[in-house]
């Protein structure tokens, strides 16, 4: 009846999960008699669990890789902690069965749950504003896309408690990773928790391919657009290319687990280096999917803060579309090791090596926009010079690792841990945390508070370094990554040091909430009235903050690069706005509840086929099925906001620039 | 079966058995000291030469490139009014050609020590010596690694012991899962794979004491999958070889499925006979692979356990 699950799937005795569980279980259901206590049920199903505004979907993406980054982040306090307890002799508190659940959970919540659904959620959030349009090609699939992604995460967090997650890494290689060496439900739920949010991401992927190169808004041509819509219409295309390679490779080691079939197996013909080629095959482009919009977000912060446009702008669009193919040729560098022989080992050296062209191109176009510029230290201007500096290093570890016979004793290595997070760290949280200062005020109507975004950035920094340059050290003095325990004493200071490293970042972690609360509670003071808080250059700051629904009252027309900055300067030269447009009704997509019955049923199937209760997951799939169907024969697509409703909007919009204008022409009078 | 028979040795290989038993001892490296920077042979420094000169030749760009990011970002900050402001400059053809030229050049550099690099250093490569290299078979197996010296018809767990200035002919595979095998002051490490064969040619060019690894994580045991390396003058191998002759259980095939058990932490220890078939026997799975773990009580559901998972 219930397949593999009974009582003993709960882990009674492992006080570590089940009081993690149980806290889990309590804030969960904490917040949900909060919500039902304060009625807030309606507000939150009819605005946001049914949304379909890409504002209204983007924040939520952010919020759950907000989650997930405190997952993960828990799991990187236990895995240095325990290994610098764990050294030369001593055994930590957390056992080999427990620790290596815990190092493949922050490796696969880091990636799928924390470093995509930021991206993502930014990609929801800025792409149409920028582009001048009113939401994604898709918005109901959007909204699909969305929960799945929250669907995974919430299986991962269900593993917590009911049975066990995977031992075997963040991606789980055969044999080790077959029924025969895992018979466990682990690798079930990594398997089914992250096929269900791939589908989702690949949702994304089509969506935000479509969104940039069909539903620009008028004069908007591909070289018109902000270099952040570039880099997210070179994610997208990497997303659409690989991930149903994940989708594939996943469902046949899950053929392999379940039925016993042989595409992995040693035996019968399978083959485990097929998986490793297969994974790494969407694994390597994976990194860019996540690192170029964080280019992206980069390239908007140097500009804006440096008062300059973009230094090189075709120049960067050539980079990014070179590194967005390139990165599909690369993967074969995770296995240097495995006897691939010197040909190919070079050929795929050289070609990873060489994607450092294009990010050796940006970076200079980035040295170059402040050039002449105005530069202001912000805090997203913070983040960004720390990227810079953070990047360029892990670069070059990055091209060490290229280098086959320098990769025969760095492979595996914590030189090999450092440098990924190097990168991962240094180049997409850090443009993670700086998007979110810089977009907060459009997304909420207030600024974030800068002292304390400072006070984030330096111990995140500091904390970075002091994590991760003794790693770097430990790799060169021979050890490998994943170790329950060191047996090598003399490892136990540099080990120490890391641990130290996560205390500064945990500080960090801590005034980036503190920073939150301030910014809440002093969100009057911090207001963002003109809607444009940064002095900014594209077509999101022509927008109030918080932008309206609808995002723009009329279409806008774009006459060059740089849109919004084009309209600030005629306004100011001229003294005045353009004249007030002729409003028309708007059409808008209704709110539809697809999406989180979708991915309700979704749940269900994946912890129906992890513990293999054939007829739930049967039953989940009809209901997602019926889902589908009774969206598809909907009556009422859209609505009309009314033309009153929207001339108000915009009415409001145009004092508050009014205003702007006179304060602007008053400074420069007095200057 | 076959190739335990042949071998025409039938010993029970108690003692041995017994040792394999899961003893919590902890193994104890000797040497410990003595990284990927501090090679013993000669394919470790040329992997470590490569390391080095690699970083040097980036570490010329990448500082004049922070130092620039640096400067350029303080001259121009918006309290500094004698900087110049050029709000409209975002295009400067020379300037483009540098930036592009630079990561180029660069990349061309790298990519002639790419190319000869894996050439020269490529694992499956003989190293030029006028003496015939030694021959081991390595076996990787849940959670330590068998030795086999098929001409001296002896094996180990765990430890291995090689004549310095002398190159050696590694060939590998796995009894369960992937694993690497890297002695980190030799230098190169490769997989390790059930069904397959990999080669590894590696030197030590002075006698002395290290430890190698595994650097594929392999399950539970992982953490103690750590064996002895032992480099020592030619007349003290064959000393060694004679002693090991003469001592120690036979690796037969109960022995191997005993061995080839889940288990960890097992002390060194040397087998006085060994069918030279044995590797190949492995490698071509016509032995079966390792079993895995095997749960004492049913009682996890979904959360099966292995020995070495929970034995603290």
């Amino acid at each position: 009846m219930f397949g593999k699950l009974s009582w003993s799937a709960i882990p009674w005795h492992e006080p570590i999960p089940l009081m993690t569980g149980l806290v889990l279980i309590l804030a969960i259901a904490g917040t949900l008699g909060l919500i039902t206590y304060k009625k807030w049920w309606p507000y939150l199903w009819h605005e946001w669990i049914t949304s379909v505004d890409h504002k209204r979907i983007g924040i939520m993406y952010v919020l759950l890789g907000v989650l997930g980054l405190v997952r993960g982040f828990a799991d990187a306090i236990m895995m240095r902690s325990q290994q610098a307890m764990a050294v030369g002799g001593g055994e930590g508190y957390l056992t080999p069965e427990h620790y290596n659940q815990v190092f493949s959970a922050h490796g696969t919540i880091m990636i799928f749950f924390a470093a995509m659904p930021l991206v993502i959620g930014f990609m929801n959030f800025v792409t149409p504003l920028q582009l001048g349009v009113r939401d994604v090609a898709f918005p109901t699939m959007n909204s699909v896309s969305f929960w799945l992604t929250a669907s995974g995460f919430l299986l991962i967090n269900v593993s917590l408690f009911v049975g066990e997650f995977a031992r075997t890494g963040w991606l789980p290689y055969p044999p080790l990773s077959g029924s025969e060496y895992s018979p466990g439900v682990g690798v079930d739920y990594y398997l089914w928790a992250v096929q269900i949010s791939g589908i989702g991401t690949l949702m994304t992927g089509i969506n935000f391919v479509t969104t940039v190169l069909k539903m620009r808004c008028p004069g908007m041509s591909l070289l018109r657009m902000p270099i952040f819509c570039w880099t997210v219409l070179a994610s997208s295309l990497i997303i659409v290319a690989v991930f149903p390679i994940l989708t594939a490779t996943l469902a046949m080691l899950s053929l392999d687990r379940v039925f016993g079939w042989h595409y992995f197996t040693a035996d019968l013909g399978g083959n485990p280096m097929m998986f490793m080629n297969l994974i790494w095959a969407w694994g390597h482009p994976e990194v860019y999917i996540l690192v170029l919009p964080a280019f992206g977000i980069f390239s908007e912060v140097f500009s804006t803060f440096s008062g300059k446009p973009l230094f090189g702008y075709r120049s960067m669009v050539a980079a990014t579309m070179f590194i967005c193919i390139v990165s599909l040729m690369t993967w074969l560098h995770h296995f240097f090791t495995m006897g691939s022989g010197p040909a190919v080992n070079a050929a795929f050296g050289i070609s990873t090596s060489i994607i450092a062209v294009g990010t050796g191109v940006k970076i200079y176009n980035w040295i170059f926009t402040m050039y002449g510029g105005r530069v202001r230290f912000g805090v997203p201007m913070l983040w960004s010079l720390g990227f810079v500096f953070t990047f360029v290093i892990g670069g070059m570890t990055g091209v060490l690792l290229a280098v086959p016979p320098a990769d025969f004793i760095v492979h595996n290595s914590m030189f090999l841990v450092a440098h990924f997070h190097n990168v991962i760290i240094g180049g997409v949280v850090f443009a993670l945390f700086a998007g979110l200062h810089y977009w907060f005020p459009k997304a909420f109507g207030f600024r974030l508070h800068e002292g304390w975004g400072v006070a984030a950035f330096w111990f995140h920094f500091l904390g970075f370094w002091l994590t991760f340059t003794p790693l770097y050290i430990l790799g060169l003095q021979g050890m490998t990554r994943r170790l329950q325990h060191v047996n090598i004493s003399e490892w136990s200071g540099m080990l120490s040091v890391s641990a130290l490293g996560v205390a500064v970042t945990t500080i960090g972690v801590v005034c980036q909430i503190v920073m939150l609360l301030v910014s809440i509670l002093q969100r009057e003071k911090l207001k963002d009235l003109t809607g444009d808080p940064w002095d900014g250059r594209s077509l999101e700051w022509a927008t109030p903050s918080p932008a309206p629904f609808f995002n723009f009252a009329v279409t806008p027309n774009v006459e060059g690069e740089e849109a919004y900055w084009g309209i600030k300067t005629r306004a100011i030269e001229s003294q005045q706005l353009s004249a007030e447009p002729k409003y028309a009704p708007i059409e808008m997509p209704v709110h539809s509840p697809v999406g989180f019955y979708t991915a309700a049923f979704a749940t269900v199937t994946g912890f129906a086929l992890i513990w293999q209760i054939w007829w739930l997951a049967g039953l989940g799939l009809l209901g997602a099925w019926a889902g589908f169907v009774v969206f598809a024969w909907r009556d009422v697509h859209e609505f009309h906001v009314p033309v009153e409703e929207v001339a108000r909007v915009d009415r409001a919009r145009r004092e508050a620039r009014e205003a702007l204008l006179e304060r602007i022409a008053a400074e420069g009078a007095s200057a | 079966m076959r190739v335990s028979r042949s071998s025409g040795q039938e010993q029970p290989g108690l003692r041995a058995r017994g040792a394999f038993a899961l003893l919590a001892l902890p193994l104890t490296l000797g040497a410990c000291a003595g990284g990927i920077l501090d090679p013993i042979g000669p394919v470790g420094n040329d992997n470590a030469q490569i390391l080095i000169d690699a970083t040097l030749i980036m570490l010329v760009i990448v500082v004049p490139t922070i130092l620039l990011a640096f400067f350029i970002a303080w001259r121009y900050r918006a309290s500094n009014t004698k900087a110049e402001y050029l709000p409209y400059w975002s295009y400067s053809g020379r300037i483009e050609a540098v930036v592009w030229a630079i990561p180029i050049l660069t990349i061309m550099f790298i990519g002639g020590v790419i190319v000869i690099g894996s050439y020269r250093l490529d694992p499956f490569r003989p190293l030029p010596s006028a003496v015939p290299p030694l021959e081991v078979e390595v076996v990787s197996l849940d959670w330590k690694w068998l030795f086999i010296y098929p001409e001296q018809r002896i094996a180990t767990v765990n430890q291995l012991v090689i004549p310095a200035g002398r190159p050696v002919h590694f060939r590998l595979t796995s009894g369960s899962v992937l694993n690497t095998f890297f002695v980190p002051q030799l230098g190169s490490m490769i997989y390790t794979m059930p069904g397959m064969v990999s080669q590894l040619h590696l030197q030590a060019d002075r006698p002395a004491l290290t430890w190698g690894q595994s650097a594929h994580f392999s399950g539970d045991g992982f953490s103690d999958m750590q064996f002895q390396v032992r480099s020592v003058a030619p007349a003290e191998f064959a000393a060694w070889t004679q002693g090991a002759r003469g001592t120690g259980a036979v690796l037969d095939l109960p022995t191997y499925a005993q061995l080839a058990r889940q288990s960890h932490r097992n002390p060194p220890v040397t087998f006085r006979d060994v069918d030279p078939r044995l590797f190949q026997a492995i490698a071509m799975q016509r032995i079966p692979p390792a079993p895995g773990p095997e749960p004492a009580s049913p009682e996890h559901a979904g959360r099966e356990v292995t020995p070495a998972g929970r034995s603290h």
